[in-house]
């Protein structure tokens, strides 16, 4: 009974919040199990982004309203139909994970609605699955590993061995390394996601290996875990380890804080970095310091960057959002102050931008962050784009 | 075949075996003399992960922090066993399941309330990190042998609790026959809420003996509990000795299948179709041994003496 009165009341307060805002969103994200990292830091920058935007795009007042996808692709299709069905949302956004975001677009894009990924870029949403009212703020899975591939070219690695979760992102990832890198892959282990957390096995065929590199990609909190085992191993002194998306704001405390210096200097490749040189990005950057007193993630930056794109559309069609022809024109144009710099959105609806290096640094104060290196990948579209026929 | 990896890899094997044995030795006791189906057996993994954890955050040694888990998690399964699992007993295995699932979401949430969500990493001493040379070219991590040690004296220890004393006797007593080992004047309930107490030692050992590889994470003992349910059934219920050997042949049969099994592909299928195929079937490989092994011997490998099927 008390369950229900709660139940009641919950759906009760629900209404009449939704009741006073013009515009809801809808954002889905990880905020339990210990994925939770990482969706807490990505609705600290949406929050962020209403506070700088004073909660209005336009005249029109606007409200977010969080699903979460318990990292787990069932789970995260219920938290958006809840979102589509219940709530009644006008856009939906976020999505960490590739696997939750396959299982969640239909849902959205059945229902006549705008979906933009603030986070997870999995392939067939840039290929053959791509849709008109699909957007993507953040990149292609393929693309950054692409530029780790050609990074790995440019330091003259000519043995590779690759670990990845076996989903559709960590194939994605090794598919993109594969792609642009040109010398041998000698071996290669896709491992069970996401309950695997003990690589004893792949590291011992690692050493036996004996490869000038290891490229890894395991994002969230099994990221530490695999270097912590990796510097156990007594490897990580031996085989330099490239990664992508595993180094960030996240797990770099947690490396900082076991002692784990030989992470230090390590790089990767991306599309931004926290000390990306533009008014946007100064901005966002020193204000998520200060109201949260770390430095955000990726996941943060795109999150960000998601609400200013959602804001320009709305403003595109002053308003109307049930415009829907115009929110995607205007979509398409992406004019609004990103925090990567500029970019211009390609035919699939994904971004063309350029890649860099980064790298693992110690910053002023001591903390450690990453920081943005030369372009490796210059105005850079996805390979699945070709793939794509859009429909209207 | 290079025999530096595969050594490597049966160490690897072994070392996950200890793990699972840990697990299953609880479990197969709780299981096997007290009829229990305690799907509630991973939480313990969790937070003996998690209390230890902490212990040894307080403290600021990791030894010192496992040395006080033991008597903690053995007041803490006594607590779960007569305030929560003592009504069970009576009734019926779907109830005991839904049951026990309940406990699994409370402790999650529990520890979720208590910790955080993003869990707590352990560092190791710094005398337990690095590698160890084993000669013969082989290199492992030393902290990997501390566990596969640690592992082998707590099996010794359990078989001579079990085997040599007389709690131990009243233990297979109960496991072949509860009710007439009742008659004969054994006091069944102290006897279960003993066991109950081990179990959970053991379990908490075992989820803090690990964490400092794979940090400490709400939820963390669901998937070992999978597998050690796997280990006693094809050790046969309510059997130690058993529960040590199917869980060293699960924990070596999972690992040489993601270490080789897709080699062992290549030769048959393309090097895409392999790939694919390989993940997929090392998962599965130990679930393919255990219903083999079921079906030439129903109750395990070992089950105990006198012990009939499982109702």
């Amino acid at each position: 009974m008390l369950k229900r009165i709660v139940g009641a009341t919950a759906i009760v307060a629900c209404i009449s919040t939704s009741a006073s805002a013009d515009i809801k969103i809808g954002f889905v994200t990880t905020l339990t199990t210990p994925a939770a990292v990482i969706g807490r830091d990505m609705r600290d920058a949406v929050e962020l982004a209403l506070e700088h935007i004073d909660y209005r795009m336009g005249q029109e007042a606007v409200e977010v309203i969080y699903g979460d996808d318990e990292f787990n692709a069932q789970k995260g299709k219920q938290a958006t139909e809840r979102l589509v069905l219940r709530d009644n949302v006008d856009l939906v956004t976020g999505y960490i994970w590739s696997n939750v975001l396959l299982a969640s677009a239909p849902v959205v894009l059945n229902a006549d609605k705008i979906l933009i990924s603030a986070n997870a870029g999995p392939s067939p949403m840039a290929g053959r699955r791509c849709h008109r009212n699909f957007f993507n703020i953040s990149w292609q899975n393929d693309q950054t590993p692409m530029a780790l591939g050609e990074l790995l070219n440019q330091e003259s690695i000519q043995t590779l061995y690759v670990v990845a979760p076996n989903y559709v992102a960590g194939q994605n990832m090794v598919a993109g390394v594969e792609r642009s890198f040109t010398g041998e892959v000698v071996g290669k282990d896709m491992t069970v996601w996401p309950s695997q957390r003990d690589w004893s096995a792949e590291l011992s065929k690692i050493k036996a290996a004996g490869p000038e590199a290891v490229f890894m990609f395991y994002p969230g909190p099994a990221g530490p875990a695999f270097v912590k085992q990796y510097q156990q191993a007594g490897l990580i002194e031996t085989i330099p380890l490239f990664s992508v998306y595993t180094f960030d704001s996240i797990s770099l405390p947690l490396f900082q804080d076991a002692g784990i210096d030989s992470v230090l200097g390590s790089k990767m490749t991306q599309f931004w970095a926290p000390d990306m040189d533009n008014e946007q990005n100064r901005k966002f950057v020193a204000a998520f310091r200060d109201k949260y007193g770390r430095y955000p993630s990726f996941y943060a930056a795109q999150s960000y960057d998601s609400i200013f794109f959602i804001k320009s559309a709305v403003e595109g069609v002053n308003g109307n959002i049930q415009d829907l022809d115009g929110m995607r024109a205007a979509l398409r144009k992406a004019e609004f102050p990103s925090v990567r710099g500029t970019f211009r959105m390609g035919s699939n609806h994904f971004p063309i931008q350029n890649f860099y290096e980064r790298r693992v640094v110690r910053d002023t104060e001591g903390n450690w962050t990453t920081s943005v290196g030369p372009v490796v990948l210059e105005n850079h579209q996805d390979p699945y784009a070709s793939e794509c026929e859009m429909e209207g | 075949m290079d025999y530096v990896l595969l050594i490597e890899q049966l160490l690897n094997g072994f070392q996950l075996g200890i793990i699972l044995f840990l697990m299953a030795a609880g479990l197969t006791l709780v299981f096997g003399i007290m009829d229990l189906v305690n799907l509630a057996h991973g939480s313990l993994f969790m937070i003996g992960a998690f209390v230890g954890g902490t212990l040894a955050l307080a403290t600021g040694s990791f030894l010192l922090g496992a040395v006080l888990m033991v008597p903690a998690m053995f007041v803490i399964g006594i607590l779960i066993e007569t305030i929560a699992l003592r009504t069970l007993y009576r009734r019926s295995h779907l109830d005991q399941v839904l049951a026990t699932f309940g406990l699994i979401l409370f402790f999650n949430e529990a520890t979720r309330l208590i910790w955080g969500p993003e869990g707590l990493v352990i560092p190791l001493p710094d005398f337990l990190e690095g590698t160890v040379a084993l000669g013969a070219g082989i290199t492992y991590p030393l902290y990997r042998v501390v566990i596969i040690g640690i592992g082998l004296l707590v099996a010794l220890g359990l078989y001579l609790l079990v085997a040599k004393t007389r709690f131990g006797m009243l233990v297979r007593a109960g496991a072949s026959n509860r009710t007439m080992a009742g008659a004969l004047g054994v006091n069944i309930p102290v006897l279960f809420t003993l066991v109950f107490g081990i179990g959970a030692v053991l379990a908490g050992l075992a989820g803090l003996i690990i964490t400092p590889i794979t940090q400490a994470a709400i939820g963390m003992g669901e998937d070992v509990l999978i597998l050690a349910f796997v280990v006693i059934v094809i050790g046969g219920i309510g059997s130690v000795r058993g529960a040590f050997i199917a869980a060293v042949l699960t924990g070596v049969i999972d690992t040489m299948g993601r270490s080789f099994l897709d080699l062992l592909l290549l030769l048959v299928l393309p090097a895409n179709a392999a790939e694919a195929a390989g993940p997929a079937l090392s998962s599965m490989l130990i679930y393919i041994l255990m219903a083999g092994i079921l079906f030439f011997r129903p109750q395990g490998l070992f089950p105990p003496r006198g012990a009939t099927a499982v109702q």
